[in-house]
C-alpha cells in the first residue's frame, strides 16, 4: 500500500466504548484539530509562538515610539502600563518558552529515534491548553482592560482594592491555565527522553538539544508549581476574599516576590537551556567537528539546573533581606556564571580549527555567542548587591535581560529555525535573503538595547511612561527607537524568507547540512512514522558515525550493525478529539472565574471530567504498520485498550 | 525493535513492551509519568505548606490553632488514612496473584477508608466554621483551609479514581496483567497519605509541643 493511502484506512482501531468517533482525517483542518503527531504539534507550537511574538513585538514597538522623545503623549500612562505588561507576559510565557517547547516537540523524538512522545494525546492537550491560555489572555483587549501590573505582578498591587479591574484576573487565570499545559508537556518530555531512547543510546549519547530539554523539563516541573500556587492564592484573594496578600491582616506582600522568583529565576533557564541545546547542535554541524567537551556541556547544564533554584533572591536585593542573605545569593549568582562560561568556551573550542561554514544559521549562532556573553557579563554585574542597589529597576536591568532573552534565547532559536526549517518543510530558506535579514536584525537589536545600558546608568527607571527634557536621556532613547526600525526591517525580511521558503524554496533533501544527529536520518519532512527502521545507536553523533564510520572507528562497521530492519513494524497512536475538548472546556472555566460565576466554573469542570473519562476509556488506539520495504509500509488495523 | 538487532549492538538494559516498542529503562511509561507527576506535586504542597509556615503565628485575630485543633479526633482520621495505604498494598498484591475477588474487595475498602477520612475532614471544617474560623477571618483560616482543602481534593480524586477502577474491573475484567494501572493509582494514594502525615505533624502536632 502506498503511503498516500495509508492515512485513511477503511476501518479504524476503535474500542466499543468510545463516545465520539475516533477521528482519522489526514488532511485539512480537522486533521490538525485531532492530531496527536508530535511533528504537527511541534509546527503548531512554533507557528503559534511566532504569532504571539508578533503581537509582543508590536507592543514593544509602541513602547519605543512612546519613549522616542521626552514628554511624548502617544500612549497614555494606563495604556503604557498595559503595553509593557502584555509585552513581557507574552514574550516570556507565550512566545519564547513555547518556541523552545515547539522545537522540542518536533525534534526530541526524532533525535532519540522514537516514533512519538510517550503520551501523544497528552502532548496535544498541552498545546491546546497553551493556546487557550494565550487566547484568553489576549481577549482582555476586547473585554475591558488588559493586565497592567507588570509581568511580575507584585502584591499588593494586585489586590482587589488596589486594582479593581479585570486585568489582574486575566493575568492570574490566564497564566494559571496556561501553566497546566506547560507542566504536562514537560512531564511528557521527561518520560519520553528517559524511556524512549533508541537501542544503544545511553544517556551520554543523547544529543545535546534533547539533554537540555530534559533539564528544562525538570526545571518546569519544579518551578511551575510555586507560580501556580501563588497565582491561585491571588485568585482566591480576589474572588473569595482570602487574606494571602492583605497586609492589613498580617500578610506579607514579599511572599509573592519569593514565590514568583522561585519560579521566575528557573524560568530564565527554562528559556535559555533549550537555546543552549540549539546552539550545541548548530555549531558542531557548521564547524564539521564533534561538540568540544560534550560531557562537560551536559554536566554544566545539570549544574545550571540545580543552581537555578538557589539564586532567586538576587531579584530582590533591594527589598531589605539583610546582608547575610544578599551575600549568600550574590555568591550563588556568581557561581552560576561558571558553568555558563564553560559552555561558551566549549562552543568556541568547537569552532576552533573547524571547517566553518557561515550559513545564516551559523551567523545567528555566532551572534548569539557574542550577544549572550555581553548579557552574561551584565548579569555578573547585577549579581553584586551594591551595584544592584544603584541599577535596580533601571534601564540597565532592561538592557541586561533583553540581551540574555532576546540576544540569547531568540537569536539561538533563529539559528535553530534556519537549521531545522529544511527538516520541517523539506525546503531550504534562501541564504542571501537570510543573511540580508540577519544584517538588519542583529545590528538593529544592538542599536535598540545597547544604549539602554547607558540610560540605566544615567538613572532612567524602567516602566516609566515618559521622561522630562534636559536631563540627558533624549539621545539614547532616540537611538534606541531608531534601532527598532532597523530590527523591524530584519524581521520583515525574515518573514518574507519564511513565506518564500514555504512557497518556492529549493528542495532540501534529507540531510542538507551534512549533520550529525538522527533527525537528519529520515526524509524531509519526516513521514508520520518517523523511521521505517528503528535506529540503533552505536556512538554519540549517531548519524555522523553511520555516514562516516571510518572517521570515527578507523574502519567501516558491518552494514547490519548500523541499522537493522524493523520486522515488528510500528505502532501509530490514534487521533483523538478529547485533548481538544478538555482544553476548550478550560476556556469557560477561565471566564467563569473571571466574572465570579462559579456555576460556569462548575459546569466546565463537569465537561473536563467527562472528557478525561472518555479519554481514558478511548485508549491509545491507532494502528500497527508493517514495513515490507524501507519506503513501503503496510497498514494494519489494531483495536486496543488503554 | 527486533531481537536480532538487539544482539548485534550493545543495547544497555532496555526492553520492549507488548507493542514491540523499545523501553530504555524497562519501566512502563505510565509508572515513570506518575513518579514525575508526584515530584511536581511535592512542590505544590511544599509551596502551600511554606505559605502556612511563613504566616504561622501572624494572625491578628482569633481563633488561633490551639483554640480549634482537636488532636484526638484528627488522630483517628489520620489512622484511618494510614490503614488505607496498608489496604492499598493488599489490593495490589491480590491483583498480582490474580485473586480478582480480593482485589475488588480491598480496592473498595481503600476508597471506603478514604471516604471516612474525608467525612472527618468535612465534619472538622463545619465544626471549625462554627467556632469562628473562616476562610476570610484570619491568616490561619486562609492558609489552613487552602492547604488542607487542597489535600482533601487530592483524596477525593483518589477515591473517584479507585472507584472507577472498581467499576471498570466489572466492565472489562481485570487480570494480573493490568497491575500497573492499579500500582500507579496506589503510588498516588500513598503519596497523598504521606503528605497528610507531614500536614498532621506540621499543622496539628507542632502547635501542642
Amino acid at each position: 500500500m502506498a503511503i498516500g493511502k495509508l492515512g485513511a484506512p477503511p476501518a479504524v482501531g476503535q474500542s466499543p466504548d468510545t463516545l465520539l468517533t475516533r477521528p482519522t482525517w489526514t488532511e485539512g483542518l480537522l486533521s490538525w484539530l485531532t492530531t496527536v503527531d508530535h511533528k504537527r504539534l511541534g509546527i503548531l507550537y512554533i507557528v503559534t509562538s511566532f504569532v504571539f511574538m508578533a503581537a509582543a513585538s508590536f507592543e514593544a514597538f509602541l513602547i519605543r515610539l512612546q519613549l522616542a522623545a521626552p514628554g511624548n503623549t502617544l500612549l497614555s500612562p494606563d495604556v503604557y502600563n498595559q503595553m509593557f505588561t502584555m509585552h513581557g507576559v507574552t514574550m516570556v510565557f507565550l512566545a519564547i518558552m513555547p518556541l523552545g517547547i515547539g522545537f522540542a516537540n518536533y525534534f526530541v523524538p526524532l533525535q532519540i529515534g522514537a516514533r512519538d512522545l510517550a503520551f501523544p494525546r497528552l502532548n496535544a492537550f498541552g498545546y491546546w491548553v497553551y493556546l487557550v491560555g494565550g487566547v484568553f489572555l489576549y481577549t482582555s483587549f476586547f473585554l475591558g482592560d488588559p493586565p497592567d501590573v507588570g509581568w511580575v505582578a507584585y502584591a499588593p498591587l494586585t489586590s482587589l482594592s488596589n486594582n479593581p479591574g479585570l486585568g489582574t484576573d486575566f493575568y492570574m487565570v490566564g497564566l494559571f491555565v496556561g501553566g497546566i499545559g506547560t507542566l504536562v508537556t514537560a512531564m511528557n518530555l521527561i518520560v519520553t527522553i528517559v524511556n524512549m531512547r533508541a537501542p544503544g543510546m545511553s544517556m551520554m549519547r543523547v544529543p545535546v538539544f534533547t539533554w537540555m530539554m530534559l533539564i528544562t523539563s525538570f526545571l518546569i516541573i519544579f518551578a511551575f508549581p510555586p507560580l501556580t500556587v501563588a497565582l491561585f492564592q491571588v485568585m482566591m484573594d480576589r474572588t473569595f476574599g482570602t487574606l494571602f496578600y492583605v497586609p492589613e491582616a498580617g500578610a506579607m506582600a514579599i511572599l509573592w516576590q519569593h514565590l514568583f522568583w522561585i519560579f521566575g529565576h528557573p524560568e530564565v533557564y527554562i528559556i535559555i537551556l533549550p537555546a543552549f541545546g540549539v546552539i550545541s547542535e548548530v555549531i558542531p554541524t557548521f564547524s564539521r567537528k564533534p561538540l568540544f567537551g560534550y560531557p562537560v556541556i551536559i554536566l554544566s547544564g545539570i549544574f545550571i539546573g540545580f543552581m537555578g533554584f538557589a539564586v532567586w533572591t538576587h531579584h530582590m536585593f533591594t527589598t531589605g533581606l539583610g546582608p547575610v542573605v544578599n551575600t549568600a545569593f550574590a555568591l550563588t549568582s556568581m557561581v552560576i556564571g561558571i558553568p555558563t562560561g564553560i559552555k561558551v568556551f566549549n562552543w568556541l573550542g568547537t569552532i576552533w580549527g573547524g571547517h566553518v561554514r557561515f550559513t545564516t544559521s551559523m551567523l545567528y549562532a555566532v551572534a548569539f555567542l557574542i550577544t549572550f556573553t555581553v548579557g552574561g557579563i551584565t548579569g555578573i554585574m547585577l549579581a553584586v548587591p551594591p551595584f544592584t542597589a544603584q541599577a535596580h529597576d533601571t534601564y540597565f536591568v532592561v538592557a541586561h535581560f533583553h540581551f540574555v532573552m532576546g540576544g540569547g534565547a531568540l537569536l539561538a532559536f533563529l539559528a535553530g529555525l534556519y537549521y531545522w526549517f529544511p527538516k520541517l518543510t523539506g525546503k531550504l530558506l534562501d541564504e542571501r535573503l537570510g543573511k540580508a535579514a540577519f544584517w538588519f536584525a542583529v545590528p538593529g537589536f544592538w542599536v535598540i538595547f545597547f544604549p539602554q545600558h547607558f540610560l540605566g546608568l544615567m538613572g532612567m527607571p524602567r516602566r516609566t511612561q515618559t521622561y522630562v527634557e534636559g536631563i540627558g536621556l533624549e539621545l539614547w532613547n532616540m537611538v534606541s527607537t531608531i534601532g527598532t526600525f532597523i530590527m523591524l526591517v530584519g524581521l520583515v525580511l525574515l518573514l518574507i524568507n519564511i513565506i518564500h521558503g514555504f512557497v518556492r524554496g529549493k528542495p532540501a533533501g534529507d540531510d542538507p547540512w551534512d549533520a550529525r544527529t538522527l533527525e537528519w536520518a529520515t526524509s524531509s519532512p519526516p513521514p508520520f512514522y518517523n523511521f521505517a527502521r528503528q535506529p540503533v545507536v552505536n556512538d554519540r553523533d549517531a548519524l555522523w558515525v553511520q555516514k562516516y564510520p571510518e572517521s570515527v572507528h578507523g574502519e567501516r562497521v558491518p552494514e547490519e550493525a548500523s541499522e537493522p530492519y524493523d520486522r515488528h513494524g510500528a505502532h501509530i497512536p490514534g487521533q483523538s478529539w478529547y485533548p481538544l475538548l478538555v482544553a476548550l472546556a478550560l476556556l469557560p472555566f477561565s471566564y467563569g472565574w473571571l466574572y465570579d460565576n462559579m456555576w460556569v466554573v462548575g459546569l466546565s469542570m463537569v465537561v473536563v471530567t467527562f472528557g478525561v473519562y472518555a479519554w481514558a476509556l478511548e485508549g491509545v488506539g491507532g494502528r500497527h504498520i508493517h514495513f515490507d520495504d524501507r519506503r513501503d509500509p503496510q497498514g494494519a488495523d489494531e483495536g486496543e485498550q488503554a | 525493535m527486533s531481537v536480532q538487532s538487539a544482539s548485534t549492538v550493545p543495547v544497555g538494559s532496555g526492553h520492549t513492551d507488548h507493542h514491540g516498542t523499545y523501553k530504555s529503562t524497562r519501566l512502563p511509561d505510565i509508572k515513570l509519568m506518575m513518579w514525575v507527576f508526584l515530584a511536581s506535586d511535592i512542590m505544590f504542597f511544599g509551596t502551600l505548606l511554606g505559605t502556612y509556615l511563613v504566616y504561622r503565628g501572624r494572625s491578628l485575630t482569633g481563633p488561633y490553632p490551639t483554640d480549634v485543633l482537636d488532636i484526638p479526633l484528627t488522630t483517628v482520621s489520620t489512622f484511618v488514612l494510614l490503614m488505607s495505604s496498608f489496604v492499598m498494598v493488599l489490593a495490589l498484591h491480590a491483583l498480582r496473584q490474580n485473586d480478582i475477588g480480593k482485589f475488588r474487595l480491598w480496592t473498595g475498602a481503600v476508597a471506603f477508608f478514604g471516604s471516612i477520612f474525608l467525612g472527618f475532614q468535612v465534619y472538622e471544617f463545619i465544626h471549625f466554621v462554627d467556632m469562628g474560623l473562616t476562610l476570610q477571618g484570619n491568616l490561619f483560616g486562609t492558609t489552613f483551609y487552602v492547604l488542607t482543602g487542597t489535600h482533601g481534593v487530592h483524596v477525593a480524586i483518589g477515591i473517584i479514581w479507585l472507584l472507577s477502577i472498581l467499576v471498570h474491573s466489572y466492565i472489562k475484567p481485570w487480570t494480573s496483567k493490568d497491575d500497573v494501572y492499579l500500582e500507579v493509582a496506589g503510588l498516588y494514594w500513598h503519596f497523598v497519605d504521606l503528605v497528610w502525615i507531614v500536614i498532621f505533624t506540621v499543622v496539628y502536632l507542632v502547635e501542642f509541643i
